[in-house]
């Protein structure tokens, strides 16, 4: 094991890796304060390991940004030894578990740092990073993260799920249709908690400038992803099954802009070279298959997403003049005066306003964290439209109508390198 | 008699004539000053000028707001403003070096004093330029926040943050150029605590059925319906 000249891990931490040694298989785990659902994520990542790799040196590693209700004794005291009487498989090797405190508060950087730090030591073949919330993992999970990387080779996996049709509209209406414009290849979830990747991209993606730059903190796994995609690593996707938490809790929509649209649009402009030549998008060899969206009813209170859509419009007017076009502006002022029954916020003008506010991003006519503040009210309009026009739509027209998305988001792209290029 | 005025006006004209031949080259080194000062202000101004357009000063000042301000008073842009205002103070500096050259009593303390305030008015430029970007960063950062919030009368908000920012900054920006300390003391205590009562009063009184509502709607009912009623967006 090689050890880097000056490292930000801790000896102790550095101690626990030579202790391990090499390793195939490394699971990383970044938790906070997640007491109540560890104990058994952890066991199901050892019992995915068991049944999936059991002739293959495997590490869990935790990353803690300060957990204060005893997080990391119990991934590190949770024994294999439980799970045995269940399992058919025996493990012919020790599956560590090292836990190890970043910070004393949470970062998603720094614990993806820590976990890529400690995988380049140890040379993982094959690692996974598991999300803490995960209420419904299961064993499987670890299997169809990590064996098309570990027996087919390739470089990223990231999951799909069955969802809800009205749950993640950010990414069906904003994440996947414009990285998949931009970077031509169609990967449902650029932004996950959970993913499979190579020692060499996790190497490759440590080695980068982007861990002191203050900008880069926010949605460092989307900038994985599309470091995976720009690096031209082999990439693909595997079905988990259901996407759940352990609550359901509102998130905060300008954190979820700031923490993917933001990362997203920060890489467009070191990725121009990449992106501006990209034509067409080609699908991402997926595995699993897929399950239709769940189609229940959910109450969504449309007339509050259009009221803050109106007030967002009318309030921010001064801002959108800095950011959007006149033509834009007046056809977003035009539906905000619209009632609720007519409202519509179409297609066209949604990508053209989206690709506006990247153009504005690149060229910061104001804070670039204002810029993305300032696009929560007009995604509220496009929400309402969204649930609106698929309210009794099947899973295959829910799908269809954000296909049709995706390839607006194609065809305007033209559009956004105009707007680009005009700014350099 | 008639030599002695003869005598005493040929000494007046000789005297005329030594002050002026003592006089003309001073004010040839003035005129000369004035010109050199003329032409290194102008270079100031034209490097000036093309370093901020290259440091996109412009915009810098549209976002402090100060470049609306300009533009409502029908007055060039941020960059032609400062240019032109660094090419008369030099130019001004020079002719005022000039005039001391002179030697006319009484100015010198005048043109030391004039010399002396400059870095003064520099600085309180300069605070008066970060102060503005202050306060137009605060009031947007302001007005984004209570939008999102849903919380009402955003522009009131942004409005108030940006008013005391400001207020603060031309107190400050007074105190430096050393106008009116005292009175510029009281008008910001004054203006500050105006504005806190109006505000005290407006949400007090004004806004007591409002600020109920929207307190119960916040606390009370506020979490449950944002929790039932908008779909995770990831």
């Amino acid at each position: 094991m090689e050890l880097a000249e000056e490292s930000f891990l801790t000896d102790d931490f550095l101690r626990q890796l030579i202790n391990v040694g090499e390793v195939d298989i490394l699971v990383g785990l970044p938790t906070h304060n997640n007491a109540k659902t560890i104990g058994s994520i952890v066991q199901t990542i050892q019992s995915g390991i068991l049944s999936g790799f059991p002739r293959d040196r495997a590490v869990i590693i935790n990353a803690d940004g300060g957990s204060r209700d005893g997080t990391p004794d119990l991934v590190t005291g949770v024994s294999i030894d439980d799970l045995r009487p269940a399992s058919k498989v025996e493990a012919l090797r020790t599956l560590h578990a090292i836990s190890t405190k970043y910070a004393n508060s949470p970062s998603s950087v720094l614990a993806l740092r820590t976990i890529l730090a400690a995988a380049e030591l140890l040379h993982a073949k094959a690692c996974v990073v598991m999300s803490p919330e995960s209420s419904n993992i299961e064993p499987g999970w670890i299997s169809k993260l990590l064996s098309p990387i570990y027996r087919e080779g390739f470089d990223l996996v990231t999951p799909t799920y069955s969802r809800h049709k009205f749950e993640g509209l950010l990414i069906t209406n904003l994440l996947y249709p414009m990285s998949r414009a931009l970077y031509g290849l169609r990967i449902r979830e650029a932004y996950s908690p959970e993913f499979g990747f190579s020692g060499p991209l996790g190497t490759q993606f440590l080695g980068r400038n982007v861990w002191n730059d203050g900008t880069e903190g926010d949605g460092v796994e989307l900038r994985f992803t599309l470091s995976a995609i720009t690096g031209k690593y082999r990439i693909c996707q595997s079905f988990l099954g259901e996407k759940k938490h352990v609550e359901r809790r509102a998130a905060d929509l300008v954190l979820a802009l700031r923490q993917t649209v933001g990362a997203l649009f920060s890489t467009l402009e070191p990725d121009f070279p990449v992106w501006s030549v990209v034509t067409a998008s080609q699908p991402a060899p997926t595995t699993g298959g897929g399950q239709p969206s769940h189609l229940e009813p959910l109450r969504v209170n449309r007339k509050r997403l259009r009221e803050m859509f109106s007030t967002g419009v009318s309030e921010l007017e001064s801002i959108f003049q800095s950011i959007l076009s006149p033509d834009t502006l007046a056809e977003l002022k035009r539906i905000a005066g619209m009632g609720e029954d007519e409202f519509y916020y179409p297609a066209e003008l949604w990508v053209r306003t989206v690709y506006e506010f990247a153009a504005s991003y690149q060229k910061s006519v104001i804070s670039r964290d204002h810029i993305i503040q300032a696009l929560a009210p007009l995604f509220r309009g496009r929400t309402f439209t969204f649930v609106t026009e698929n309210r009794n739509a099947s899973a295959d027209e829910v799908e269809n109508n954000i296909e049709s998305l995706c390839l607006e988001f194609e065809r305007l792209k033209p559009y956004l390198l105009q707007l680009w290029k005009s700014g350099e | 008699m008639r030599e002695m005025i003869i005598s005493e006006l040929s000494q007046a004209l000789h005297d005329i004539a030594r002050s002026f031949a003592h006089f003309l080259p001073r004010l040839i080194v003035m005129l000369i000053l004035a010109v050199l000062g003329w032409v290194i202000a102008y270079v100031i101004k034209a490097v000036l000028r093309s370093t901020l357009r290259l440091l996109n000063f412009d915009k810098l000042s549209e976002n402090a707001g100060a470049s609306q301000l300009l533009s409502k008073a029908a007055l060039p842009s941020a960059t032609e403003m400062l240019s032109r205002f660094v090419f008369w103070v030099a130019w001004l500096g020079f002719i005022l070096l000039g005039v001391s050259v002179l030697g006319i009593m009484g100015l010198q303390e005048q043109i030391a004093g004039f010399f002396l305030f400059l870095p003064r008015l520099f600085v309180a430029m300069f605070i008066m330029f970060l102060g503005l970007l202050a306060a137009s960063f605060f009031s947007r950062a302001t007005l984004l926040a209570a939008v999102n919030a849903n919380m009402p009368s955003p522009r009131v908000l942004s409005l108030a943050v940006r008013s005391i920012i400001v207020v603060f900054v031309f107190s400050i920006v007074f105190e430096e150029l050393g106008i009116a300390e005292q009175t510029m003391l009281v008008a910001f205590g004054i203006a500050f605590g105006a504005l806190m009562l109006g505000l005290a009063i407006a949400f007090g009184l004004g806004g007591r059925d409002l600020a109920q509502r929207f307190l119960e709607k916040r606390v009370v009912r506020g979490k449950r319906q944002e929790n039932e009623d908008e779909p995770s967006p990831l």
